[in-house]
């Protein structure tokens, strides 16, 4: 008995981590949810690809590169935004939260094993759409090592901050039931005024205001550095790429993600207290 | 280990100005096994989700493992197990990787192949959760509630929609654990199950304890009249006596050797329990929270 009391307990990086393969391990296995979860940005990219087949105004380059970009960004937040916030609900009415926080389990266990699932998920899915629009529609993958780095902190943050607000959203839901409609909204709406399906700079101006204050217009615009030509930044509104900018606000919603998540995360249903 | 496991003092918990508890009292010993019998709606599972650090409490004084539950750290998690009702997760996992998943929280869990070897499911731990019956569930929900070696179980209704011969077999189960020495706190809607697995039993209705005693001493049970029954030559008939074994006697006399369907019973659990929630008016609370 006293040996229970003096051994240490597992860090909540080890038992994080250890949820992540459970996670990956449960969505691997569900064979339909899995295909069609990932079916759908790369059938969106197939089929807006073709509709597409134009050049953005004076710069030669094929709306559908642009698209690609977008459609990555689009697919991050599906699968971190959407796809936590509806997971974490149903992981709420079903009683795996009120289970979990039964356990010695540290509470940011939890939350590493969604990120480290989502991570993951979105890399997979981000080398099938760049290989498709590398292959159908003349992406050139980068060579410059620089363009990588700028991929690798683009896609974290924005990883990051989409699967937090995706924690952050799962409060709000009543039940499972309404919760594929609470994270549609905002996910469509800010899809449209982002620069997934459109150029950017062809919005009128209040939409590309309202874009800015957004995660996702600072994700698309990230992708675009890297796997767009300069030549593209003729029709950015900024007439530059915006690194810096790009960092903050993306950290921004990452630390007013985490704040939202750690004062409305609720362990059990409503009125379970 | 001086201080009993389990303390209550005072417990009071409102929901809406409505008292689902109103005023328990409780002490546990270590090793014991505890049921809580009342009807739904009679405070139960609140106040059980109390001393498990699920709800808070309005009023009254708690110690579980001499902490109390709503200040709960992981060291007092890892020493306390509870067993949930079955939850969704991961139903595409076997058996074998769920629990050696789970295993991985606890400072010095039991080998995860031994708990399920406990709980008999050893043949189905290559078997995905999805694919397991409902009492096969059961049983890995108790396989994760003790993988821990907790000091202290909660089971909540634990064999709610078993046919019997599940029952028996997690009945089984319980008694090997309490024979380890772990503390049970159980709830039921079962007699039986209190019957056979509890030392002592605390009826609860109204959000009170209407008594706490051994379920054979209940409500007067041991020391309540018997009744004896037996086929006369005009009909069945029935006395009730403090003196049954007279009775008997007298009438193996009147017979002359074996007597016609004789029957001699005492109140069931199930009479006395009825009783005590229809004295307490309670009994009809169906519907409110529990």
């Amino acid at each position: 008995m006293t040996a229970v009391r003096t051994t240490a307990l597992p860090s909540a990086w080890r038992i994080g981590l250890s949820r992540g393969g459970l996670e990956i391990r449960q969505v691997s296995r569900e064979k339909e949810a899995l295909f069609f979860t990932f079916a759908l940005p790369i059938v969106l990219l197939l089929i807006f690809g073709s509709i597409f087949d134009f050049d953005i105004d004076g710069t030669g380059i094929p709306f559908r590169q642009y698209f690609v970009a977008g459609i990555i960004a689009s697919g991050i937040m599906s699968t971190a935004f959407v796809g936590l916030g509806t997971g974490i609900t149903n992981d709420r009415d079903d009683g795996t939260l009120k289970r979990l926080a039964g356990l010695p389990m540290p509470k940011s266990a939890y939350f590493i094993g969604k990120v480290v699932m989502v991570a993951l998920g979105s890399l997979i899915e981000t080398a099938v759409l760049l290989v498709i629009g590398s292959l159908a529609y003349g992406l050139t993958l980068p060579a410059d090592p620089a363009r990588w780095l700028t991929f690798a902190w683009v896609f974290l943050l924005g990883v990051t901050a989409c699967a937090l607000l995706g924690v952050a959203i799962s409060a709000l839901p009543r039940s499972a039931r309404t919760a594929s409609a609470v994270t549609t909204l905002p996910y469509i709406c800010l899809q449209f005024i982002s620069g997934v399906f459109f150029p950017f700079g062809q919005l009128p101006g209040f939409l590309r205001t309202i874009a800015a204050f957004f995660p996702l217009k600072w994700l698309c615009q990230g992708l675009r550095s890297v796997f767009l030509p300069d030549g593209v930044l003729a029709v950015e509104p900024a007439h530059g790429w915006e690194h810096g900018r790009t960092a903050l606000v993306l950290i921004a919603w990452c630390a007013g993600g985490l704040v939202l998540c750690m004062t409305t995360f609720r362990w059990t249903r409503r009125g379970e207290e | 280990m001086a201080e009993t496991a389990v303390r209550v003092r005072g417990l009071r918990k409102c929901y809406r100005d409505v008292p689902a508890v109103d005023g328990i009292d409780l002490d546990i010993a270590h090793g014991e096994v505890f049921a809580l019998l009342g009807p739904n709606g009679a405070g139960k599972t609140t106040t059980v989700e109390i001393l498990e650090g699920y709800r808070k409490r309005d009023a009254g004084e708690v110690a579980v493992l001499g902490r109390d539950p709503a200040r709960a750290d992981r060291r007092w998690r890892a020493r306390v197990g509870i067993v949930f009702q079955t939850s969704g997760e991961a139903p595409e996992l076997t058996v074998r990787e769920v629990v050696r998943h789970f295993a991985g929280y606890y400072p010095s869990p039991r080998d995860p192949d031994a708990v399920i070897a406990a709980v008999g499911l050893t043949e189905k731990a290559g078997a995905r959760v999805r694919a397991l019956s409902g009492g096969q569930r059961r049983r890995l929900d108790v396989a994760l509630g003790i993988l821990g070696s907790p000091e202290l179980i909660f089971l909540d209704e634990p064999t709610t929609g078993f046919d019997p011969e599940a029952r028996r077999r997690f009945w089984t189960l319980i008694e090997s654990l309490a024979a380890d020495g772990t503390t049970i706190l159980l709830t039921t809607h079962y007699l039986d199950e209190a019957e056979a697995l509890a030392d002592r039993v605390a009826v609860v209705a109204g959000g009170r304890i209407v008594e706490t005693n051994t379920p054979a001493a209940l409500g007067g049970r041991a020391a309540g009249t018997a009744r004896v029954s037996w086929l006369a030559d005009d009909g069945p008939r029935s006395v009730e006596t403090d003196t049954p074994a007279k009775v008997v006697a007298d009438l193996a006399a009147r017979f002359g050797g074996e007597v016609p369907e004789l029957l001699v019973t005492r109140p069931t659990l199930e009479d006395v329990y009825l009783e005590l929630i229809a004295a307490d008016g309670a009994g009809d609370r169906d519907g409110a929270r529990s």
